[in-house]
């Protein structure tokens, strides 16, 4: 077994690419769920909904990627009040159902043929990026090393424009809750008819939290894109909602570095089991094939089941996750 | 504490109305109110058998729900579907028959978003605190103030939640006094209260008209409407069978048979409605 080759995969995971794109996923997630009580069950449609933003404007309007990346927050915002209009003043359920079924949607419908020439199909769209990368002061095809740390020149630019949007973003949220408009979402999320009851307008106060949750999840997707260096429909599958739910819940819902400690937990977790089994000796290997037909494909699966297998125990011995409270959590059930 | 305009705040002219208020579900006449007026600066008791539609009557009012006819005034403006939040604004507060503390708000926390027109609830002013934070401190000592004298200030950093049920009615009045209201609109304050409690509530109370508020209250409680009310007004199957002054309606015959087959002919004042 190859300890260092774990190791070293196992650190760069921790700060990874993943890392960063789904804890800042996750920070939009905490805003619609942690601080608001929206049950988004469709992050990963705003995702998509931001990395389009850049794909159509670059592919079929045949703009720059600047003004993409403007489109990112223009489409992610629009996704917002399209989901947000008709579900915004029903029972909170509404909004989960409308979410999940949005981001299928968007889903199929970019990579369906009829949309071809706008999303690019099945195919996607690739090269766009350029521009970004044209401005990395790292070389693009170069390892660098940090300490524990090492990546290609390419990833590192990403990771350093990446990481300061996700601390920025994770400042500006903590700054937002603190302010009286975030104890407004708190208290909409505790009662909302006893906020209505004091003046306070739910219905408004979700359609922004709704919007800013959104949006930061379409940056994250185009931070995806980018990185990927192409826009495929099928990379954002309902999965990826759920898994940014776990790493929601592995941190604590309501909390401000929830986000990003879950997620480089989540991430270093997958990466280290997947290593370390794909680097078990041979003959360790052969005996597990042969009695629990653990093949290449099954690791790919056991690594989740493990996973799994974590976040019940979480469930069972610290359901409010790494940050919550304990207290708090026991006021749900007075 | 002061009500803004103290001119009308004097007049004679009553400060809620309600003409014509009708509103079914399905088949049934929930309320069917013909006219009702609310006096100035009194306490007006709603009491009625269960199902009288009381709570309902108090949704129409405070635009928790939407009447299928009729008009409510405030202070002569008609405000027939106007959302809560906006009858906050014009001076109209409510509580809730369940108490709605917001568990995992602090204590003075739920106090200061009772305050209104805060400048840091804005999105983009939120991001900059030196513009809301002076608001927020004045906003504060203001709270301070009302948890003392709701005999709340050892609670003021302890999460809501823990709070007691008799506690959670205190705040729930206390945070409702933060939007300074002119109507104050009270669903069955004291149920659930234990008797001690109960007693400071009814001060509290006592003390809103002379601040220059309105109080309406529904009630199952006898002796409560009894030691506070100036004006009850007696609801039964939708409708305002009875009002009067307590001792009118104490000994008032619809009422007593309306109410309370069971215990006709012993003393009301000792019989506990539920």
């Amino acid at each position: 077994m190859d300890w260092g080759f774990i190791l070293e995969r196992t650190f760069s995971a921790m700060i990874g690419p993943e890392v960063m794109v789904y804890a800042l996923a996750a920070v939009g997630l905490n805003v619609h769920f942690g601080y608001t009580g929206l049950m988004n069950f469709g992050q990963v449609g705003f995702m998509a909904a931001g990395a389009y933003g850049v794909g159509v404007t670059v592919f079929w309007l045949e703009w720059n990627f600047w003004v993409g990346i403007f489109f990112t927050f223009v489409y992610a915002a629009v996704l917002a009040l399209l989901l947000g209009i008709p579900t915004l003043r029903l029972r909170a359920d509404y909004l989960s159902l409308v979410t999940i079924a949005a981001s299928e949607t968007i889903r199929l419908l970019a990579r369906s043929r009829v949309m071809q020439p706008i999303t690019g199909g099945v195919e996607g769209v690739n090269q766009f990026a350029g521009p970004f990368y044209d401005l990395s002061p790292f070389k693009l095809g170069e390892f660098y090393s940090f300490g524990p740390f090492k990546y290609l020149g390419r990833d590192v630019w990403v990771l350093l424009v990446g990481w300061t949007i996700l601390l920025l973003t994770t400042l500006m949220v903590r700054q937002l809750m603190r302010s009286p408009w975030g104890r407004t979402l708190r208290a909409i999320r505790e009662d909302e008819d006893a906020s209505r009851a004091l003046g306070k307008n739910a219905y408004y106060y979700k359609m922004q939290a709704l919007m800013l949750g959104g949006i930061i999840g379409g940056v994250a997707g185009t931070l995806q894109v980018i990185q990927k260096a192409s826009v495929q429909a099928d990379t954002f599958n309902p999965v990826i909602t759920f898994t940014i739910w776990t790493i929601l819940i592995i941190g604590g819902p309501g909390r401000v570095w929830s986000p990003i400690v879950g997620s480089s937990i989540y991430w270093t977790l997958i990466v280290f089991i997947e290593n370390t089994l794909r680097q078990l000796p041979p003959g360790v290997r052969t005996t597990l094939e042969d009695t629990v037909q653990l093949s290449d494909f099954n690791i790919a699966m056991l690594r989740f089941i493990l996973v799994g297998i974590g976040l019940l125990l979480l469930a069972r011995f610290r359901p409010q996750g790494i940050f919550g409270s304990r207290e708090e959590m026991a006021l749900d059930r007075r | 504490m002061t009500v803004a305009d103290s001119s009308i705040a004097q007049s004679d002219a009553p400060i809620v109305t309600a003409t014509g208020v009708v509103k079914s579900f399905g088949g049934l006449r929930a309320v069917d109110v013909e006219r009702l007026e609310i006096r100035r600066n009194k306490i007006t008791a709603l009491i009625g058998p269960n199902g009288a539609g009381k709570t309902t009557f108090f949704n129409l009012l405070t635009g928790f729900d939407q009447v299928d006819e009729g008009e409510v005034t405030l202070d002569g403006e008609v405000i027939t579907g106007t959302p809560p939040h906006r009858l906050a604004a014009k001076g109209m507060v409510r509580t809730f028959q369940l108490t709605k503390a917001l568990a995992k708000l602090s204590t003075i926390e739920n106090m200061k978003l009772g305050a209104l027109d805060q400048r840091g609830e804005k999105f983009w002013s939120a991001l900059i605190p030196g513009s809301w934070s002076a608001q927020e401190r004045e906003i504060e000592v203001r709270a301070d103030a009302v948890l003392k004298r709701f005999n709340l200030t050892h609670m003021r950093d302890e999460y809501a939640g823990t709070m007691s049920g008799g506690q959670r009615k205190l705040l729930e009045m206390a945070r409702a006094l933060m939007t300074d209201p002119r109507v104050v609109m009270l669903d069955e304050p004291m149920a659930g209260v234990n008797p001690a409690l109960a007693q400071s509530l009814l001060e509290l109370i006592k003390l809103l008209p002379g601040e220059g508020r309105t109080v309406i209250f529904v009630e199952h409680n006898m002796d409560v409407v009894q030691e506070i009310a100036d004006w009850v007004v007696v609801m039964a199957e939708g409708r305002i069978i009875a009002e009067g002054t307590p001792v009118e309606i104490r000994s008032n015959k619809a009422v007593v048979d309306a109410y309370l087959g069971a215990h006709h002919g012993s003393d009301l004042s000792k019989v506990e409605l539920a």
